[in-house]
């Protein structure tokens, strides 16, 4: 279903001829020293003149055997290791696995842990959005002023997480059937004005770039991605938006609560890098919206299901397959369990990996300047890409 | 206070005349060549460390502060460090190329410095070609980017070298247009000329500088902004731009000739912010007529200060332009924008004689002012066609 | 219009230089290690052990269950139970630890330990001014430097360290009641059914 077509159409690219005797072009590797990489991740580009002709992405520099410690550590000591996959979203990493385990293993979850899924989660999903604008522009070369003011927030957000979770980015929080512990006293309270000046924040945000000339030659009309191509390789979340197709796990599957909230799911219509930008401020917004709702109407309540056992978990001979519509796009995982205590295979889908596919298509025939660019509005962490 | 005006001209007097009669020029020449390095040398040094802390500022956070008072010694320690690092030479490089090409860069600018008025009575040289000049000597330097990135014998240095000139000499065109209308109205290329007409005071308390006519407003903003290009900085800086493949002219230097460099951008830029402020913002006279009490050179200062701040802002606020657009917003937007300014400055100067109508002000101001703007926008439109369509975003029903 | 885009950013750079200088959400640098930010009570670091009472000798909680190092997801932990046992707070005889190490440089800080412990043993410190200049001699920590005192405990961790202290002062209050009881029921034979016909 997927790489089929896709391959045909690049066929004719990859049988390109490099060194014709007329033409001359310049074969370079960009990375994986490089500070506009966003980790350590290589690109063999092939260049004519300045235009990229081919460009194949090279990565598994920071593989670190993910699914292979799961298999053997078990089902509870695996979940530290979840937060270092996409190492900025740890909560929803966290989610993604145990909504899994607790699928497989037939879990319920109370109330109140599902509110405080949703809140941390769109927590991150707001730091997450604007540290991509702020390294996009970083890229872009502004030298760093967004991306000071958008790591300005989030501190605040790390903040609520370490004074909840005890770690800013490693927050090993959630636990099959609910989370590991509940608010310290006043953390609704902090956590309500955070989201409350965010609003604000993010329109100074938006002053600064949205309008900038600078931004929109550099940004529009680069890097389309036509809304066939990205169903074609399974691209997800806001990437896959900004390209006109209406798909966000949380109005699809409706895990969790979500289907209590109200909000929208923003959509672009070309699909290039700007596009992209603007979705994810645009459901930065949203996100506010499911926030202020939650906060105010989370119910008191156990945070972990009663039944539930920390240590020693068994679950039946089956197999599962969670997702969650994480900050970068449908983070999933796959588990399969021979009803002993660590599970038989342990999947991720990484949606920073399953994204990055298309990175040639949406290169060719642009100028170097241009690629990392692009490579910069894909959103990618290669703690996820590699694991 | 006319003696603290002239403190450093009479100073310099006293100075000279303690060398023996026969030796006096060469003593006066020696001493102006001194005090121009130690204040433009001391001015970069204090650039360094401003533009760090305003950039931090600008960013929520303190720039350097450890090294020294405020980390006022910060340029200090970055210059022992440039010192002591090894000069790495590529063996297949053109010696003699590599090794003239940072003294070619900085040595025209030192040149530039001695025709800057900086105060009353203190300009080293008052040449009655000035500006040419001036623009001379910043066209030599651009000789010095290509023989960096050519004698690295590097293609990556020579592929960043060849972008560099392009956006260096595309940007000299509008830089040296943007200052003929100033120079048709002085009558006159010599900087301490140029000064002298902008004295006086229209309505008692506006000063008649060139920035506050429409023309001068259009060429100021144009010279600007060629001369952000011109010294390579933010937003134009992509032949130093460090996310960028091709690392540029600078990849096979070290140490202190890294350090050259790195000074000669400064005092680029130090230059052309001089020019800007003798051309456009009244050189080192006052602003109202009360304040004249203070010194010109403080005056000169003062302004100076402000467009160097303006360059930092300009920094810290703004992505980088790309090659092909750095170029295009050049030729098609800034060129003709120019030459309009010239027309306007000219329509503007001649008015007032057609009588009737046009002797009044705000009939002049009018006309210049409608001259300008209608152009702007629409070259404006022309070169960035989308900056104009707002982009809608649906939402998902 | 061409620049008004540019404009606006300018004003908000503007803006954020001007009032880095009075509004101190516009400077957010805390300047280390002059200034330090306090932690938070759940803040975790690397694990220590809590003893009670003065001498980690004889108020140390840990029982070597061994739980901890079963649970921990890298391994860093390695227990050696002691051959003699010693009373727990109730009075009760438990196992103790003759050899109690954590590999620091191995620990990823992820509290599973202090989570799964049933005896409120070990617990999730706060330091973390842990460079060293070689791996055996400082990274690898042991009892000795592990064991920190439950007054400790209770100033960096107050919330929990008042409710396991309520809760053991419970179940210590019931464990004595209970020996008060069987001293008294030993004590009076008259009324004890088991003896049989008054003395």
């Amino acid at each position: 279903m997927i790489s089929a077509e896709i391959h045909n159409d690049t066929s004719a690219l990859a049988e390109f001829e490099p060194a014709s005797l007329d033409h001359d072009v310049l074969e370079v590797a960009m990375g994986p020293h490089h500070p506009s990489t966003h980790g350590v991740f290589r690109m063999d580009l092939v260049l004519d003149g300045e235009t990229v002709v081919k460009l194949k992405p090279v990565f598994g520099y920071l593989h670190r055997n993910h699914e292979k410690i799961a298999e053997q550590n078990g089902y509870l000591a695996a979940i530290p290791y979840t937060d270092r996959l996409d190492y900025i979203c740890s909560m929803t990493n966290n989610w993604a696995y145990v909504l899994t385990v607790e699928k497989l293993a037939g879990i319920t979850v109370p109330e109140r842990a599902e509110y405080i899924r949703v809140i941390v989660g769109e927590l991150t999903r707001l730091f997450n959005h604007v540290c991509l604008a702020g390294f996009l522009l970083q890229d872009m070369g502004a030298l760093g002023t967004p991306l000071m003011y958008a790591f300005r927030e989030r501190e605040k957000i790390l903040d609520l997480f370490e004074a909840l979770s005890g770690s800013r980015m490693m927050c090993n929080y959630l636990r099959f059937g609910g989370c590991r512990c509940d608010f310290p006293e006043g953390w609704i309270a902090r956590a309500g004005e955070v989201v409350s000046n965010f609003s604000a924040f993010l329109d100074e945000f938006e002053a600064l770039l949205t309008d900038n000339e600078i931004l929109q030659a550099r940004a529009q009309g680069v890097g389309v991605l036509p809304a066939a191509l990205a169903i074609n390789a399974g691209v997800t979340g806001p990437s896959l938006r900004a390209s006109g197709v209406d798909y966000d796990l949380r109005k699809v599957d409706k895990y969790g609560i979500y289907a209590r909230f109200e909000f929208r799911v923003p959509l672009g219509k070309n699909g290039d890098v700007f596009d992209r930008y603007m979705v994810r401020i645009l459901e930065a917004r949203e996100s506010l919206k499911i926030l202020e709702a939650a906060l105010a109407a989370i119910p008191e309540g156990p945070i972990l299901d009663p039944k539930t056992k920390l240590r020693g978990l068994r679950p039946k001979a089956g197999e599962a397959y969670g997702r969650i519509e994480a900050p970068k796009g449908e983070l999933g995982f796959y588990l399969i369990s021979d009803g002993g205590p660590k599970p038989y295979r342990f999947r991720v889908r990484p949606p920073s990996l399953i994204n990055l596919t298309i990175l040639e298509d949406l290169c060719l025939g642009h100028t170097v300047a241009d690629v990392v660019v692009i490579l910069g509005s894909i959103d990618i962490v290669l703690g996820e890409v590699d694991r | 206070m006319n003696w603290l005006d002239q403190i450093f001209v009479t100073s310099g007097h006293q100075l000279v005349s303690l060398a023996p009669a026969s030796l006096q020029p060469a003593a006066s020449v020696l001493l102006t060549i001194a005090a121009i390095m130690a204040v433009c040398g001391g001015c970069f040094a204090l650039t360094t460390i401003i533009e760090r802390k305003g950039l931090g500022r600008i960013q929520n956070r303190r720039g350097p502060n450890r090294v020294g008072p405020c980390g006022l010694f910060q340029p200090l320690a970055d210059g022992l460090k440039m010192l002591t690092k090894e000069d790495i030479v590529p063996s297949s490089a053109d010696k003699a190329a590599h090794f003239l090409a940072p003294i070619i860069l900085t040595v025209p600018i030192w040149l530039t410095f001695s025709l800057l008025p900086f105060g009353r009575n203190m300009a080293a040289l008052n040449l009655d070609s000035g500006v040419l000049f001036f623009f001379a000597l910043g066209s030599a330097t651009e000789l010095a980017v290509f023989m960096a990135g050519w004698s690295s014998q590097n293609k990556y240095s020579v592929l960043g070298a060849m972008r560099a000139i392009a956006q260096m000499i595309s940007y000299e065109v509008p830089l040296a247009l943007a200052t003929v209308p100033v120079l048709m109205l002085a009558g006159s290329l010599s900087l301490v000329d140029i000064v002298q007409a902008q004295g006086g005071y229209a309505l008692g308390f506006v000063p008649r500088w060139n920035v506050l006519t429409p023309w001068g407003l259009v060429g100021f903003g144009l010279f600007l902004t060629a001369a952000t290009a011109e010294s390579n900085r933010s937003p134009f800086d992509l032949p130093e731009g460090e996310s960028e493949l091709i690392a540029g002219y600078l990849t096979e230097y070290s140490g202190f000739k890294y350090a050259l460099f790195f000074l000669g951008e400064y005092l680029g830029l130090f230059a052309v912010s001089g020019l800007g402020v003798t051309l456009f913002l009244g050189g080192w006279r006052a602003p109202l007529p009360i304040l004249e009490w203070a010194p010109s050179w403080f005056w000169f200062g003062g302004k100076f200060s402000a467009l160097i701040f303006v360059f930092i802002w300009a920094r810290g606020t703004l992505p980088r332009l790309r090659l092909d657009q750095l170029l295009n917003l050049a030729w098609k937007f800034l060129v003709p924008m120019a030459l309009i300014n010239m027309l306007a400055a000219a329509i503007w100067h001649l008015s007032p004689q057609w009588g009737g109508v046009f002797t009044s002000p705000p009939m002049r101001w009018l006309l210049t002012a409608a001259m300008l703007v209608f152009p702007y926008v629409w070259l404006g439109r022309a070169v960035n066609p989308r900056a104009g369509a707002k982009r809608e975003y649906a939402y998902a029903e | 219009m061409l620049g008004s885009g540019i404009i606006k950013g300018f004003i908000e750079t503007g803006r954020n230089f001007a009032e880095s200088y009075f509004v101190p959400e516009r400077l957010t640098t805390v300047q280390y290690p002059e200034e330090q930010l306090p932690p938070h009570e759940n803040t975790r670091t690397i694990p220590f052990l809590v003893y009670d009472a003065s001498d980690p000798a004889v108020g140390l909680r840990c029982t070597a269950c061994q739980i901890c190092e079963q649970e921990c997801p890298p391994g860093c932990i390695r227990i050696v139970k002691d051959t003699t046992k010693k009373p727990d707070f109730v009075g009760k005889m438990q196992f103790q630890p003759a050899v109690f190490e954590i590999d620091i440089s191995v620990c990823m800080g992820c509290g599973i330990c202090a989570e799964v412990c049933p005896f409120d043993s070990i617990k999730m410190d706060h330091v973390f001014n842990l460079c060293a200049v070689e791996r055996l001699e400082s990274m690898l920590v042991r009892k000795e430097r592990l064991a920190k005192s439950n007054d400790y405990f209770r100033s960096i961790h107050p919330r929990e360290a008042r409710e396991i202290d309520a809760q053991r002062g419970e179940e210590k209050a019931k464990a004595e009641a209970k020996t008060r009881a069987a001293a008294a029921a030993k004590a009076s034979p008259a009324t004890n059914p088991v003896c049989g016909a008054a003395a």
